[in-house]
């Protein structure tokens, strides 16, 4: 019998798991997946916002000014890539104004701070890159960008180690109410739990609809993303966004915390939860809109684009809480953006809440600090030569767009939780992230992670099973 | 460390440059390889078909290879494997270059160099810079990666293939898959043209019954894990799919063949100017980049169709990095620019200084377009001094022309040259 | 008669060659610009040769397999045959590039040779 299972390695999962290993829980957290960071996490904009979108009031205002509050701390502690860039919301009529007034308002009524409205001068000096047909914007310093897979990883990372099981491969087929608690049925076996944490984004409704008669319902809102050369990481500074008109939300212009130009997201609603193709419409309607935010958008610099799903509840606010009819069973339903800013408040609200309900006491042997892999491309002169003298393997280049050394992806596979798969040293490393996107380090990967984990190289996935890379050998399809 | 000349490449451009700087007197050379071998990406490329032109008979990359390693090791030139170049700048006195690299022996590493020849080749286009929506399954791979995993590890990337690109490395792999027991169902090309030999159209694809569609592309990827299908769709005139002209073709693999881009990471690093077309550097006629004493030659500079014009490109640059090491290459002002006329896309090199010159001058260019019974023009200023009529030209095929000295400086001071194709010719 | 259609490799023209073939006999040759063009079909019809390409495995190699070739060109026909009997040939490092790694490939008289070294692993 476990105290706690918690449906879901997303971020949110994650950062509920890793505010759980604080308390003396027992704790198992089931992911369908075979790594973490593989759902809703993985493909946002990375975007740490202020939050000045969120209407007063609501949960999803409150965790997002908490949440943003806690990333800097939380991203020195965990060792994850983030920088606070500052965002506009760009104005681009004067009859649009007013609307940008409002969101300062509800930014200042959210307790966003040191928000401001810049005019044309002192815009255009903070952005040389902005379309001539911006008339005003909204600036948050205190917005800022992070890497999805870096801060899911850290805290999922940081939960291992502080004795939280993960079960990956492990797809819950059904929630069984039981005389202490629930019997979580799975296809790798049933477990026994006193409580179950329902954070499996696109798929919560289902799971929060298997315990209660309260039916809730989540519409995955497909959104269409590309990213651009590291060439072109400088072409802005802030994260841009539009101000929502009568036209559409808008789509947003901004540096990756790894340097590159993202744009994106699209917003389209769609019927199957695992509907993430890209789409000619949906690309060449992503560029035309952010050709309004920036002159000349370059275009041509594109490396990738990726669609990604998010898990929009009807209700508008996040569903985080005991579900009423449910004793034991705590959503986190609902977690679309600003989910990613709000995942380390949601945590701790969610483990509040759970205290109230099931009491445990603090470990004394809770570790929260968190080192990640080295990083060589990041590394000044000194530092590369005291890895290189520490493990020659960093001195072997593997990812030449990346700068990712054989070092560092050895870490990233004996790692607590470490890779397993092509995508899983990708996200852990960068390697395979460049402007070649893996072509050639891909081969190089493969045999690393056949050798490191014992495997022969067709049995190695680019991420979960099924997704097999080799097909067998030379001449196999050769009759005999 | 301290190096007269370091190479930045071991494959065919930077062992030919050796050779030739080695055989022009330059001892204190070193080469870097990032790879485990040298030869570059020859040593995946086991068909045959190099050399023809310099060897005179039909070779395989790994043969072609060879015979310049062979020669490289028996001139005693150095080099290092599995050695990656992170950083290239210039000292502060503006002359010395500094090659900052690392490999597992040496650990990292900055080599002073006299002179540096760039020849790091080229990469292929990935599938997010061509934009093809749909999934992003496993399956999906650049023509040269399945090479590698084919042709060095012996390992199949998939069974039922179709290829995206007719471009030659498209078309040879093509036949690879075939012979090594994979279906290719169908190669698609996005132009009304393919952008490889004809003999590779016909001994890759013809001999195996292997469907050629040109103007068609790929618009839709199906499958969650692994390629299950690929949509292809016939294009118009301006490149974009026709709707209604979709065609779902079931297949667990896409190999894409469609382009190379000239791996310039380092150049840029440097400052060097480059040329926006060809994504390489801009050269004068030594090969020499903007940087007095930086050369590049081989894929780097622009993409070639035949090693043995890269070996060509490479005996040279190596032969003017020993010349500028010498004190001979002299320093000049006084440069004619070679212009890329109409019909041309570029020229290599891009600008000419008569008195560093030899008695003739290769320029190499490509068209932009296929165009049949089409004069190739030169001009010297607004005054044509030749003309040479073509049976066809196409952008696939690299061209020449051939410049005298004493032609130029009978022109005297000459400010310009364009290199240009006329249609009514 | 039959008709057959050839597209030459001779240049980048690719001259697109019809032949008109009565059995065995060569009855015309339109389409080509120049003699290389009827050269060049005229084999492709009586005798059509490729060299072939490929790869054999290796036991104890720093590489799996070891690239090889049909030292000089064989009938078309026999590819498939040559590569079947290529997939049963596992050969010991080191090889030497030129090493014959099957001889007389399918009563060719054409040998396949390694076209590369393959140490020991």
């Amino acid at each position: 019998m476990r105290d706690i299972i918690v449906i879901g390695a997303g971020v949110t999962g994650c950062a509920i798991a890793r505010e759980l290993a604080r308390y003396d829980w027992n704790v198992t957290v089931l992911e369908r997946a075979s790594d973490v960071c593989e759902g809703t996490s993985k493909a946002n904009s990375g975007i740490v916002h202020a939050g000045y979108d969120a209407r007063p009031g609501t949960l999803k205002a409150k965790l997002n000014v908490a949440g943003n509050a806690m990333m800097e701390q939380l991203s020195k502690e965990l060792d994850f890539p983030f920088r606070r860039n500052g965002s506009l919301v760009l104005c681009f009529a004067k009859e649009d104004r007013p609307a940008l007034e409002k969101l300062y308002a509800r930014g200042i009524e959210n307790g966003v701070k040191k928000l401001r409205i810049l005019e044309q001068e002192e815009l255009r000096a903070l952005e040389p890159n902005i379309s001539d047909h911006v008339v005003a914007a909204l600036y948050a310093p205190t917005a800022g960008i992070v890497c999805p897979f870096g801060l899911t990883i850290a805290l999922a990372e940081n939960a291992a180690v502080n004795g939280v099981e993960f079960r990956l491969n492990t797809k819950v087929r059904e929630i069984v109410r039981t005389e202490n608690g629930y019997r979580v049925i799975t296809d790798q076996g049933d477990f026994e739990s006193r409580i179950v944490i329902n954070a499996a984004g696109v798929y919560a409704d289902r799971f929060h609809n298997m315990v209660s008669r309260n039916k809730i319902q989540i519409t995955p809102r497909k959104g269409e993303y590309c990213l651009m050369d590291k060439k072109v990481g400088d072409y802005v500074h802030s994260t841009l966004f539009q101000l929502p008109t009568a036209h559409g939300k808008g789509v947003l212009v901004t540096p990756t915390v790894h340097g590159n130009l993202l744009v994106g997201p699209t917003a389209v609603a769609v019927e199957d939860a695992e509907e993430t193709k890209t789409t000619a419409e949906g690309l060449s309607d992503l560029l035309t809109r952010a050709a309004l935010s920036v002159r000349n958008l370059p275009a041509k610099q594109i490396i990738t684009s990726f669609a990604g799903l998010r898990a929009t509840e009807a209700g508008g606010d996040f569903r985080i809480g005991p579900v009423e009819d449910a004793p034991g069973f705590f959503d986190a339903a609902g977690i679309e953006s600003p989910g990613l800013t709000c995942a380390p408040a949601i945590g701790k609200y969610v483990v509040d809440q759970i205290l109230a309900y099931l009491p445990a006491a603090l470990k004394t042997d809770f570790v929260a600090e968190r080192k990640g892999i080295p990083n060589m491309a990041l590394a000044d002169a000194k530092e590369r030569q005291e890895l290189i003298r520490r493990n020659p393997l960093y001195a072997n280049v593997v990812c030449r767009c990346e700068l990712v050394t054989e070092g560092e992806i050895v870490d990233a596979i004996h790692r607590p939780l470490g890779a397993t798969t092509l995508d899983g040293v990708k996200r852990r490393t960068r390697a395979g992230m460049g402007r070649c996107q893996a072509g050639f380090c891909s081969p190089k990967t493969v045999e690393i992670l056949a050798r490191e984990l014992g495997l022969d190289p067709a049995q190695i996935t680019k991420n979960d099973p099924g997704s097999t890379l080799l097909t067998g050998a030379v001449k196999d399809g050769i009759e005999d | 460390m301290k190096k007269d000349l370091v190479i930045i490449g071991g494959g065919p451009a930077g062992l030919a440059a050796g050779i030739a700087a080695k055989q022009a007197g330059i001892d204190d050379l070193l080469i870097l390889e990032r790879d485990g071998r040298l030869g570059g990406i020859l040593n995946q490329c086991i068909h045959n078909g190099f050399g023809l032109h310099t060897f005179h008979e039909e070779l395989t990359g790994p043969e072609y290879a060879g015979r310049y390693i062979e020669k490289a090791k028996e001139l005693g030139i150095a080099y290092r494997l599995n050695t990656m170049v992170i950083d290239l700048g210039m000292d502060a006195d503006g002359r010395t270059k500094l090659v900052t690299a690392m490999n597992r022996e040496e650990g990292l590493f900055t080599i002073e160099a006299g002179a540096v020849i760039l020849a790091m080749g080229c990469r292929e286009r990935s599938r997010g810079a061509l934009n093809i929506p749909g999934y992003r399954p496993a399956g999906i791979y650049s023509a040269g990666t399945a090479q590698c995993y084919v042709n060095m590890e012996g390992r199949m990337p998939g069974k039922e293939v179709v290829i995206l690109g007719s471009g030659d490395i498209g078309l040879i792999m093509a036949r690879r898959m075939t012979l090594e027991g994979a279906k290719v169902k169908l190669v698609a090309e996005l132009m009304p043209y393919s952008g490889g030999l004809k003999r590779n159209i016909v001994q890759c694809l013809d001999d195996f019954g292997i469907p050629l569609k040109l103007s068609h592309t790929v618009v839709d990827i199906k499958g969650k894990k692994r390629v299950e299908a690929v949509t292809v769709a016939q294009v118009d005139e301006h490149l974009k799919p026709i709707p209604g002209t979709e065609e779902e073709i079931v297949c667990d693999t896409l190999l894409l063949s469609c382009g190379l881009i000239p791996e310039n990471e380092l150049s840029g690093a440097l400052g060097v100017a480059m040329n926006p077309v060809t994504n390489g550097p801009l050269v004068n006629e030594s090969l020499e980049t903007d940087h007095a004493g930086v050369f590049a030659c081989g894929n780097v500079l622009h993409v070639h169709d035949l090693v043995d014009y890269v070996s060509g490109e490479a005996t040279e640059a190596g032969e003017r990095a020993a010349a500028f090491l010498r004190g001979e290459l002299s320093q000049t002002d006084k440069e004619t620019l070679v212009k890329a006329g109409a019909g041309v896309r570029y020229t290599v090199p891009s600008r000419i200084a008569v008195d560093r010159m030899k008695a003739t001058q290769v320029v190499r260019f490509r068209v932009g377009n296929v165009y049949r019974d089409a004069a190739v023009e030169v001009w010297f200023g607004d005054k044509r001094v030749n003309s040479r009529k073509k049976k066809v030209l196409a952008p696939g095929e690299m061209e020449q022309i051939i410049l005298k000295k004493a032609d130029l400086e009978a022109a005297g001071d000459l400010s310009e040259i364009t290199i240009s194709i006329n249609e009514q010719a | 008669m039959e008709k057959r259609e050839f597209v030459c490799i001779g240049c980048p023209l690719g001259c697109a060659i019809s032949v008109d073939l009565d059995g065995e006999q060569i009855r015309a040759i339109t389409g080509n610009t120049c003699p290389r063009g009827a050269d060049y079909v005229t084999k492709e019809i009586r005798d059509p040769r490729r060299i072939v390409t490929s790869l054999v495995r290796v036991a104890q190699g720093e590489l799996p397999v070891v690239s090889v070739k049909t030292a000089g060109d064989i009938p078309k026909g026999k590819i498939r045959e040559c590569i079947r009997v290529l997939k049963k040939i596992e050969v010991q490092a080191p090889v030497q590039m030129g090493d014959v790694v099957a001889a007389d490939i399918c009563g060719t008289g054409v040998d396949v040779i390694a076209t590369r070294s393959v140490e020991k692993e």
